[in-house]
């Protein structure tokens, strides 16, 4: 019996692939080079964060004497992500299902399904803001619309996706009864489409709340409002206590959507 | 055994005059490979009538083809149930296709649904709108047809379980009581035993076989084990190369024969 000889340790690449890894590994560089801050400047602005007088200095202690009406102020980012993701849910099941190559009526209409969902889902939830400032006005409402839009975006790429990975033998099987295409979505693909359903909306939930955030920054409501007048009047010590509130909202409701995820899927 | 009386029964009398299905000159290509070759043949009403042929023979297509699902035949007529199925416009197929019951060798049931919903299901050719989507949503007449249709199975008792927790037999069983459900005239069914075990695989054969018998449907099913075609058909069709190859009367079929003809495609 002849000894079984071991292959070489790596595969030989091809030249395409060797400038190939060249290009990205210039890539990589060159943006490092243009764009990242050096050692020397990192070094001093943490030195000027922990001086006597930096910023970590008096954003301790944190100044919770406005915590009613901070407490309320985030209850209103909550609320505004509640209803800015429910909106985009509801609105991101149709496009998702006009997005789908199995179940749109007609390529022009899922090639404009899937244009509407990448627009929505490229542009910053925070530009999203500014637009609808410039819609409704200063507020909530603005950042409702801007949550709803950009949940759109996200729910409506995963929902298509759950939806073309769903095994298509009974959807077949409702097609030879001869079901309608309303009655199919409805009877076969949604309900086996759910389990992904319910975790993309539950991320889209947690997505939400983060980004309620900071929509107040630019004045769509919410926290992020107090958040930027704090920081704008030095106030660093209330600024950190906001953060710290904000941090305790965002792992409730990361905690609360991974135990629905646990119990539900 | 509650089913509702299907309207194949009132109408055996007159669909025995005649065949159920007469294809003639059926072509189906993918990808330029003919899978069906002008292949013509005639399945009498009110029997049994087994499709037989080797892996990749073209059975499955054939079936789909006869109902306009997956694609449309290049070439050729389908005749069925008093239809030239090619010439159906889309509204009209729709309710084509309600009149011919489907059984799937996977089944096809929408999992995580309950059992009755899956049966509901079948509603769906003669009642649109959410009251065929779901059986909580089902009206009471539907309800007690569904359970009627599952009763006939042998698994009124199982109704609200989810169907991916059946067994393969249970599920087919389903599957069944959800083609009853669409009250058919004609079965199509694509090896309703392939994944099932000799035991449930006969049980399930016997049942489709009873739909004949007690009913007076016709029956066309592919099955790939000689014993179940020898024992629950009338007549038996072989495909070979795109063409029927054989056709006989079960009675007059011997088992050797068959059984080259099965694992090579060649006839006896």
């Amino acid at each position: 019996m002849t000894a079984a000889v071991a292959p070489t340790r790596f595969r030989r690449r091809s030249l395409a692939e060797y400038t190939g890894l060249v290009l990205v590994l210039a890539l990589v560089v060159s943006s490092l080079a243009a764009t990242a801050p050096s050692l020397d400047k990192i070094g001093r602005g943490v030195a000027r964060l922990f001086a006597p007088s930096g910023l970590v200095m008096q954003m301790f202690p944190p100044d919770f004497s406005r915590i009613v009406p901070i407490g309320w102020k985030l209850l209103e980012t909550l609320q505004m992500a509640v209803a800015g993701c429910a909106l985009g849910l509801v609105f991101a099941l149709p496009f998702a299902i006009l997005a789908t190559d199995r179940l749109s009526p007609h390529p022009l209409i899922r090639t404009a399904a899937r244009a509407l969902i990448a627009l929505f889902r490229t542009v910053p939830d925070l530009v999203w803001a500014i637009v609808f400032i410039i819609v409704v006005g200063l507020g909530p409402a603005a950042g409702v619309l801007a949550i709803m839009v950009d949940k759109i975006g996200f729910a409506g790429r995963f929902f298509a996706e759950a939806m073309e990975e769903t095994d298509p033998g009974p959807q077949d099987a409702l097609r030879a009864i001869g079901a309608s295409r309303l009655g199919l979505i409805v009877s076969a693909v949604i309900p086996a489409s759910l389990p992904s359903f319910t975790a993309t909306s539950l991320f889209a939930l947690e997505k939400s709340v983060r980004g309620s955030a900071a929509l107040g920054l630019v004045g769509a409501g919410g926290i992020g409002v107090d958040l930027k007048v704090a920081f704008d009047l030095f106030n660093y010590d209330e600024a950190l206590a906001i953060i710290l509130m904000m941090l305790a909202l965002v792992i409730a409701v990361e905690q609360g959507s991974g135990w629905i995820r646990r119990k539900l899927i | 055994m509650n089913a509702p009386a299907h309207p194949a029964q009132v109408l055996a009398g007159s669909v025995a005059a005649g065949p159920v299905l007469a294809v003639d000159g059926l072509s189906r290509a993918f990808s330029g490979s003919k899978v069906l070759d002008g292949l013509s043949f005639v399945v009498p009403a009110g029997q049994a009538t087994a499709l037989i042929g080797a892996n990749g023979s073209g059975k499955s297509t054939l079936l789909k083809c006869l109902i306009r699902l997956g694609g449309e035949p290049d070439a050729g007529r389908i005749q069925m149930l008093g239809c030239d199925v090619r010439a159906l416009p889309p509204r009209d197929l729709r309710r084509f296709r309600a009149r011919v019951g489907m059984v799937w060798q996977r089944h096809n049931l929408v999992p995580r649904l309950s059992a009755l919903s899956n049966v509901t299901h079948g509603v769906q050719a003669r009642l649109s709108g959410p009251r065929s989507w779901f059986q909580a949503l089902a009206p009471a007449e539907v309800r007690a047809e569904a359970m009627a249709c599952l009763d006939r199975v042998g698994l009124a008792d199982r109704a609200m379980a989810r169907v991916d927790g059946l067994s393969g037999g249970q599920q087919q069983r389903v599957a069944i009581a959800r083609m009853l459900m669409q009250r058919p005239e004609f079965i199509l069914a694509d090896e309703p035993d392939a994944s099932l075990d000799p035991q449930t695989g006969q049980e399930v054969m016997a049942l489709l076989l009873g739909l004949v018998r007690q009913d007076g449907l016709s029956l066309l099913v592919i099955s790939h084990r000689l014993e179940h075609t020898l024992a629950f058909s009338d007549r038996i069709l072989g495909l070979a190369q795109g063409r029927i190859a054989l056709d006989l009367p079960t009675a007059q079929a011997n088992e050797p024969g068959l059984r080259r003809f099965f694992d090579h495609g060649v006839a006896a």
